[in-house]
């Protein structure tokens, strides 16, 4: 699973408030080289909430994302910040592991790279 | 200007729309709610190979061709007629201005003579070539890798079919190829060597049609929330694209058959980037953000019809039907809990479908899928799927048996998703909950499909036998 992913998904059990982020238990993690293609990285940038890549980020133990997204203008010349976000959005891999939800404690788990976001009976 | 584009004869109703979603994706500018101009050529039927289409650029016409499944060749007209001696007149009479850049001495040339619906011998083929002395070819000829194609297309009158008349009659074309089809991409995908594959796997040739319908390319995010197999995906990341997956059946997604028998599988078997993400997760109760919209630049999917496939949606059986109420799992087991799940009609998901399409699409973006239909001997209306944030543009039919068919449904966003269309998809939700056995029952393709047929119906005097339903021309193929 990757950052790009883990940025759309929100915990959806029923009645709970605060669903998003899902905070990411790692149990493996793995670096998967992705052809870099700054068109759609760019085109990305706008829908991601940055602090909760940044925070994904630091969790699989990558460091190096600036707090802030810089300007849409200064993008097309800032070629190291585009790589930066290019590594954690799509090369950072979360092969096993699971994403808590913040207000219930629930697990989603993380097998083989795929995350299973399926509810119980009880929490529809 | 104008371009003979011919077709692959098969798969009429998905065509003209390939070609025109083509046309837009490299380039061609299309009015609001205009599509390209075609023309019939004299006395041929709709269903013929040949049509004359309008594009801007001889560049636009080489594209389309080449990443086109359907498309056999474009080319720029330089004569046609039903005889030699009108091809002739025809052919002098295009203006020298088009002809002669290609006709130099310093360039190399071949003539390919083409025939539809006869065989000729290598004689008389020779002297049709031999025929075309009048154009002034003052360059080599170079029959591997010529500079210049030019082919010189005769045709007889096709047979009656089933009583309908000819689609084509006695014509005698040449023109010089503008672009042709990349005839090794069909070969190399086909599914007999795929490694991983499902009972729905959609078919190579189909899951590029449907990625062309789609305008995937490189720099977009195509979506398919029933994937399966990936077979849709694999398709859309050929042209460039990169691919994203959901499905609710993990075994399907994760497990495969095997390490090496998986969706990633297929991806590594072609040599193409892996999706992006695959997920497991209802589409009933999606897990997306909220907050989150506009991401995806196409959605390609096929949903599940209920016919050999049905649907399944978070709840299990009983409880959907309110019988039982939700058990609650104890702690101990949570971990490796499979959620169970109930029936899910093929018009809540559609409906969730289009709800999915009208949030996380961007403007413009488009939505293809296929929707079953029953065949109707009395001809009716047929009803497809709406939304107030897509415009349909095309429809093209495949008929499966003589039950039922398929239909490709391409449409675009043109409205943004508002807070009206939230609610009113989160109240027609509420309303699939409440009468879930009412839903199920409307629109069950799979009884009608599966219905023996009523034995009174069947005539001892086969004299008096007609046959009911309506003849088709060129949907089967």
């Amino acid at each position: 699973m990757r950052l790009i992913v883990h940025n759309m998904l929100s915990c959806n059990i029923r009645g709970v408030a605060n669903k998003f982020p899902l905070r990411i238990e790692p149990k493996k993690i793995i670096v998967k080289e992705v052809d870099f293609n700054p068109d759609f990285l760019k085109h990305m940038i706008a829908k991601i909430d940055w602090k909760a890549l940044v925070d994904g980020a630091r969790s699989m133990g990558y460091t190096e994302l600036p707090d802030h997204a810089p300007d849409t203008t200064t993008l097309e010349s800032d070629e190291s910040f585009l790589r930066k976000f290019h590594h954690s959005l799509l090369e950072l891999h979360l092969e096993e592991g699971s994403l808590v939800c913040s207000e219930t404690g629930r697990k989603f788990p993380v097998n083989k790279g795929i995350p299973n976001m399926l509810l119980h009976e009880d929490e529809v | 200007m104008w371009f003979l584009c011919v077709f692959y004869h098969r798969l009429l109703d998905f065509r003209k729309p390939e070609v025109e979603a083509l046309a837009e994706l490299f380039g061609e500018e299309i009015a609001e709610n205009e599509s390209l101009q075609w023309r019939l050529p004299e006395h041929h039927h709709n269903d013929t190979p040949f049509h004359f289409v309008q594009l801007s650029s001889e560049e636009i016409a080489r594209n389309i061709a080449k990443r086109s499944i359907l498309v056999k060749g474009m080319y720029e007209l330089w004569g046609e007629g039903t005889c030699y001696e009108e091809l002739k007149e025809s052919i002098l009479s295009y203006p020298d201005s088009r002809k002669l850049q290609f006709l130099t001495s310093d360039s190399t040339f071949r003539i390919s003579v083409e025939t539809f619906g006869k065989a000729l011998t290598f004689e008389e083929q020779k002297d049709r070539i031999q025929s075309l002395t009048y154009i002034p070819f003052e360059g080599r000829v170079n029959l591997k890798n010529p500079d210049h194609n030019f082919f010189l297309m005769e045709m007889i009158e096709s047979e009656e079919n089933n009583g309908l008349q000819p689609i084509l009659q006695r014509r005698i074309f040449f023109g010089r190829e503008v672009g042709f089809a990349d005839r090794k991409l069909l070969p190399t995908f086909q599914l007999k060597s795929r490694t991983y594959l499902g009972p729905t796997a959609m078919d190579a040739e189909m899951a590029f049609l449907m990625a062309n319908q789609a305008k995937a390319t490189s720099g977009k995010l195509v979506y398919d929330p029933f994937v399966g197999t990936g077979s849709i995906l694999v398709s859309a990341a050929q042209f460039g694209a990169m691919t994203m997956g959901a499905d609710i059946d993990i075994r399907v997604v994760r497990d495969g058959r095997g390490p090496d028998c998986n969706v990633w599988s297929n991806f590594k078997q072609y040599g193409l980037p892996m999706p992006v993400a695959l997920l497991r997760m209802d589409n009933n109760l999606p897990p997306w953000r909220s907050g989150l919209k506009e991401i995806f630049d196409a959605i390609i999917c096929d949903p599940p019809y209920g016919v050999r496939a049905g649907g399944r949606k978070s709840g299990g059986r009983k409880i959907l039907r309110g019988t039982v109420d939700p058990y609650t799992v104890p702690d101990d087991k949570r971990t490796d809990h499979i959620p169970s799940t109930g029936a899910y009609s093929l018009v809540e998901c559609v409906h969730d479908l289009l709800h999915l399409a009208a949030r996380m699409l961007v403007m413009k973006g488009r939505l293809v899928f296929f929707f079953p239909v029953l065949r109707d001997e009395t001809g009716g209306e047929v009803k497809f799927p709406e939304h107030p944030c897509f415009k349909l543009v095309a429809v093209s039919e495949q008929i499966l048996s003589s039950r039922y068919s398929r239909v490709l449904l391409t449409m675009v966003k043109v409205e943004p998703y508002s807070e009206e269309i939230k609610e009113a998809a989160r109240l027609m939700h509420l309303e699939f909950r409440e009468n879930h056995l009412k839903w199920l029952e409307d629109g069950n393709i799979h009884s009608s499909v599966f219905k023996p047929i009523d034995s009174s119906q069947i005539h001892t005097d086969p004299k008096a036998f007609k046959d009911p339903k309506p003849k088709y021309r060129g949907k089967y193929v």
